[in-house]
């Protein structure tokens, strides 16, 4: 579990975020919301001390992180980060297996370990027979799954996700919840998801939090926090609620 | 797949195809040469040209080999950039005004010069680095453009520095700048071997965060890399590989683009075997450089830089045609 308390960044001078206040509880997905600029990313970073925290703490599994190196942070915490390329050709098995940097010493080869995490991960991910594609051979949802694939294998307890559903197409977008929703049941860890799309938040994650300006605009269950209200404050659209007639989630429509 | 049993197989049968080339290419170094020395019983004269002159020399070779392709490797997997090489960012020229400065300065004391040398490597390559890096990261553009404008600074302050010199001094420093192996001696081989050994094993301990890092910085800070960590021992091990390189036998260039690339193309990116196999790739590649530059049109001689940047310089216009 992770507990940020009245965490505060600064970008070069500029405050980003201001006193949040979250948790990411293990068997369960936190969907992180709000319009561009609103410091979504900037809080998944500073979720794994990626971006220097000024004020408040971040506990993860009651420990406080501030004392933690970033292999120790990063035995606890995985990343599904946006995509990036590299001009280097790297094999999809590689890729898995570069998550299990924090397992072994760096000179060190894989362990049978490693190896079978990223088989797991790689079962898990549906990419069985992707193994040793290269990762420049992919298409758009292929390799999001792949790194999905590398932050599973690390087996950690806490998993962030920038925008994992950002350029896939209706099914992919599906597939990517639904594996980090399994994940989190099986292996009783915990999510943190950065979407724009409010109808995949309210099918998959448990609870939603809202940001605006860098601060916790409303938070809880997401039919509690998806109010025309909320939504019309956060994003400027107004929107028309409903239920889904398949789950009988909250449904929300973009009134044009 | 990596780390198969048939992926250990191959990573076997190419290291012991590499050691035996190296074998077979220092064998042919010592062999042939503009005096001929006869195998089997040689007369004192060619066995002192054998064991005085052609082993430092071949020798040596083979460790400035060493040393500039595994600096490469390690450069090419920090800045994410397969061009990056200690000659074209610069690196090589800031340890050759080093070792220049160390003459000048220090004379003949020959700690003075590759520890001068190895100074100049690291302050361009921090310059070169810092350069390069803008907010919006680092394209190979920049990184070349910066490698330029280093290269050519600090060759201007050299020119400066040889014209001050006088004549006879000169002429050695001109072969020398270029690459040159003739004023090899045991001394600076040892040395050399020393910091070509050392250094490989430093950068080859870096190379599972290598791989992370050759990926992105960001995804190696989310999987626990220590990069700032990282990048400094790579930068100064790099550093000083280039310059005991240097201050020994000259800038010899693209040593460190050539080898690396075509190990790549043989056997994937991993730098846990590039890293490693560099070094002995690129200790071939200078033996072999430089007996056909003592050779081809011999008695004469080339700088075996000369031969290196013959190979090398359509090589990188192809990569980055390709790039």
């Amino acid at each position: 579990m992770l507990e940020a308390k009245h965490i505060c960044v600064e970008l070069s001078g500029r405050p980003v975020l201001q006193d949040i206040s979250l948790r990411v509880e293990s068997r369960e997905i936190l969907a992180v919301l709000g319009s561009n600029g609103a410091g979504k990313t900037t809080l998944l970073r500073a979720f794994n001390r990626v971006v220097p925290v000024t004020a408040g703490t971040i506990d993860i599994d009651g420990r406080n992180s501030a004392h933690m190196s970033r292999r120790e942070i990063a035995r606890q915490i995985s990343v599904v980060a946006q995509e990036n390329e590299t001009k280097f050709p790297v094999s999809v098995m590689e890729f898995i297996l570069s998550g299990r940097f924090v397992h072994g010493g760096s000179f060190g080869w894989e362990s049978a370990a490693d190896i079978s995490a990223a088989r797991e991960a790689l079962e898990d991910c549906d990419l069985i027979k992707f193994g040793n594609r290269m990762m420049n051979e992919l298409s758009g949802g292929e390799r999001q799954r792949v790194v999905l694939a590398r932050a599973i294998a690390a087996e950690t307890s806490i998993l962030l996700l920038d925008e994992p559903t950002a350029n896939l197409d209706l099914s992919n977008q599906a597939l990517m919840f639904r594996l980090v929703r399994r994940r989190c049941i099986e292996r009783g860890i915990g999510a943190a998801v950065i979407t724009h799309d409010l109808n995949l938040a309210s099918e998959f994650a448990d609870r939603a939090v809202l940001l605006k300006d860098g601060s916790v605009f409303a938070t809880g269950p997401p039919s509690d926090v998806f109010t025309p209200q909320n939504i019309a404050a956060v994003y400027g659209v107004r929107v028309f609620l409903d239920k889904n007639p398949a789950s009988g989630k909250v449904r929300v429509t973009n009134v044009f | 797949m990596m780390v198969t049993r048939d992926h250990l197989k191959s990573r076997n049968r190419i290291t012991v195809l590499l050691a035996a080339c190296l074998v077979l290419s220092l064998g042919l170094a010592l062999a042939v040469g503009s005096e001929h020395v006869a195998i089997f019983g040689p007369t004192d004269q060619q066995r002192a040209i054998l064991f005085d002159i052609r082993m430092p020399r071949v020798f040596l070779g083979a460790c400035v080999g060493a040393s500039l392709a595994a600096a490469g490797a390690g450069l090419q997997a920090l800045l994410r950039n397969p061009l990056a090489e200690p000659y074209l960012l610069g690196v090589s020229n800031g340890a050759a005004l080093g070792t220049m400065l160390a003459f000048v300065v220090a004379g003949e004391y020959v700690f003075a010069r590759p520890i001068f040398a190895i100074v100049g490597a690291g302050i361009a390559s921090t310059v070169v680095f810092q350069m390069a890096r803008s907010r919006s990261g680092m394209n190979t553009e920049r990184l070349v453009l910066s490698g330029v404008i280093v290269t050519t600074f600090l060759s201007s302050i050299i020119v400066l520095l040889t014209t001050v010199l006088d004549a006879a001094r000169l002429r050695s420093f001109t072969f020398w700048l270029l690459g040159d192996l003739s004023q090899s001696s045991y001394q600076g081989f040892y040395l050399t071997l020393f910091s070509a050994i050392g250094g490989t094993i430093v950068i080859t301990s870096q190379a599972r965060a290598l791989n992370l890092m050759m990926i992105g910085e960001r995804d190696a800070l989310d999987f626990g890399v220590e990069v700032s960590r990282v990048r400094l021992i790579v930068f100064a091990t790099a550093s000083a590989l280039v310059g005991t390189a240097v201050a020994a036998s000259g800038s010899v260039g693209y040593v460190g683009l050539i080898v690396p690339h075509l190990l790549r193309l043989a056997i994937g990116s991993d730098n846990r075997l590039i890293i490693p196999l560099s070094a002995v790739a690129g200790a071939i590649f200078v033996v072999l450089a430089d007996t056909a530059a003592r050779t081809a049109i011999a008695p004469r001689e080339l700088p075996v830089g000369a031969i290196t940047a013959l190979i090398g310089a359509p090589m990188f216009i192809y990569l980055l045609r390709r790039n």
